[in-house]
């Protein structure tokens, strides 16, 4: 019984959890973007335009599902799915602090890096069930770019492995604890390369959720909107959410590999959830900084980058990880 | 090799520079203006439908209804009539439209008035739903409307 509410909680919580963020990172992103470029971002609706993320899913949500004709209609029905799903479970292992936990097994980095690569597929799918050439030439774009960036990201988080001796987050987390200077970025003693390792992982993050500089997956001046072109909707919308939980998924997954998850930087400070979440909106922030800095790369820039400097790099940094190990 | 790792570093430098500037812009104000709350004050140099001149102590028009704005106007779009009200020394005007969707905003009727009393208005949220609002824009009407709304207001 215990275990059944457990999962309802887990089933609740989750939802507003991934929903709100959703929602409302949309309106840190068009806010933030218009500070960026010097102007006020949204305005109207409520105040601070604070309502308008509610507005525009209400608008979603009232809309008709249009299934084009000549498409595959199970897959483009079922794309939108394939997409959420795997992002909401990604949650369930998320050590939000050291209570609350979800979901407490030992393999729980394997199981996130296992979840969202069904993004791709997802992607993938939509792309190719819509029938448009925009969306398959996406589809395309989506496959090469993500096998590239899996690589990188990949080697980054062995390298992590390799130091922790852990697929545990809590664990993980854990072994942080302290001063700051625990923290896996700061950890230049194991390995000097290490905030190079952030770096890679933070670039194979933001390829891996095709956020920009590198969402060549829909760019909209080349590719209408890419996968999602003939979504209408909320087909649209399940889309749209699942990509930012997935940046919520990728940014607290970096929070808790290099940043030491809830762990306070200080030690007379308490730990808690709310360090969490600082740093997961820091991180979060971030993103929204670099994507309103950088313009769009090259689609052939986009796979140099990976398989001639990330690729590299990143085999050097475990190669180098592995011998201090076993040197010390 | 090396040039590798040179041209890696510099270009990881070139972006953190951009984002140092992109930083930067966030935190300065904002140089938009809201638009239908907030508009913008015109120069003094620019050129909207003409009304009647403010002068200081005045709220009357010094226009004579002279016609000669009406004569001076290329596109023909100017109508005036005044009549001579007893006791004063000359003629006020009471009749003054101008059809201001011919109007080439040239600015002869200004240059050719020989008592001040035309001048360019500044308003350019020119909206409307009738066309009719343009072909007889009231100029005597505009100026005792504002003048009436400048006394309600006091």
């Amino acid at each position: 019984m215990s275990e059944v509410l457990r999962l309802l909680f887990f089933l609740a919580g989750t939802s507003a959890f991934v929903g709100l963020n959703a929602a409302y990172i949309v309106w840190i992103e068009r806010k933030g973007a218009g500070r960026f470029q010097r102007r006020a971002g949204p305005t109207e609706v409520g105040y601070a335009g604070l309502l308008q993320p509610i507005a525009d899913v209400a608008k979603l949500l009232s809309k008709q599902i249009i299934v084009p004709p000549g498409s595959d209609r199970t897959l483009f029905r079922l794309a939108p799915v394939v997409m959420m799903i795997p992002a909401m479970m990604c949650f369930a292992v998320l050590p939000f602090s050291e209570s609350l936990v979800p979901l407490r097994i030992n393999v729980g980095l394997l199981m996130i890096f296992a979840f969202s690569a069904f993004n791709v597929i997802a992607m993938m799918v939509a792309g190719w069930s819509s029938r448009n050439k925009y969306a398959i030439i996406s589809a395309a774009r989506v496959v090469s770019q993500n096998v590239a960036y899996e690589i990188p990201i990949l080697l980054v988080v062995i390298t992590i492995v390799m130091i922790t001796q852990t697929l545990d987050l809590s664990e993980l987390v854990r072994q942080q604890t302290g001063w700051f200077w625990h923290w896996n970025f700061f950890k230049v003693w194991v390995n000097p390369l290490m905030p190079v390792t952030f770096v890679i992982f933070f670039i194979c993050m933001l390829a891996e959720t095709n956020r920009a500089p590198f969402d060549m997956a829909e760019a909209e001046s080349e590719l209408v909107a890419g996968a999602f072109t003939e979504y209408a909707g909320m087909g649209f919308g399940v889309f749209f959410m699942a990509e930012y939980a997935n940046i919520l998924i990728g940014c607290s997954v970096a929070t808790i590999l290099f940043f030491g998850g809830w762990g306070s930087p200080v030690p007379f400070i308490p730990s808690g959830v709310w360090w969490f979440l600082i740093k997961l909106y820091l991180l979060i922030f971030t993103v929204i900084w670099v994507r309103w800095t950088f313009p769009r790369t090259q689609f052939y820039g986009l796979l140099n980058l990976s398989w001639k400097v990330l690729i590299p790099v990143s085999l050097f940094t475990l190669l180098l990880t592995s011998v201090l190990i076993k040197i010390f | 090799m090396k040039t590798l790792i040179t041209e890696v570093y510099s270009g990881f430098v070139s972006l953190l520079t951009g984002m140092r500037i992109t930083l930067t812009q966030f935190f300065r104000p904002g140089v938009t203006v809201h638009y239908p709350r907030q508009t913008l004050k015109m120069p003094d140099r620019y050129r909207g439908h003409i009304i009647f001149k403010e002068h200081e102590g005045n709220d009357k028009s010094t226009c004579v209804a002279c016609d000669l704005c009406a004569k001076a106007c290329p596109s023909d779009c100017i109508q005036v009539d005044g009549e001579k009200k007893e006791g004063d020394r000359r003629k006020s005007v009471n009749l003054f439209l101008l059809d201001f969707t011919k109007c080439s905003l040239c600015g002869a009727c200004i240059e050719v008035c020989p008592v001040d009393a035309l001048d360019y208005s500044k308003a350019y949220n020119l909206a409307s739903t009738s066309k009719q609002e343009y072909h007889v824009v009231d100029l005597v009407k505009k100026f005792d409307d504002k003048h009436r709304k400048e006394a309600a207001s006091q």
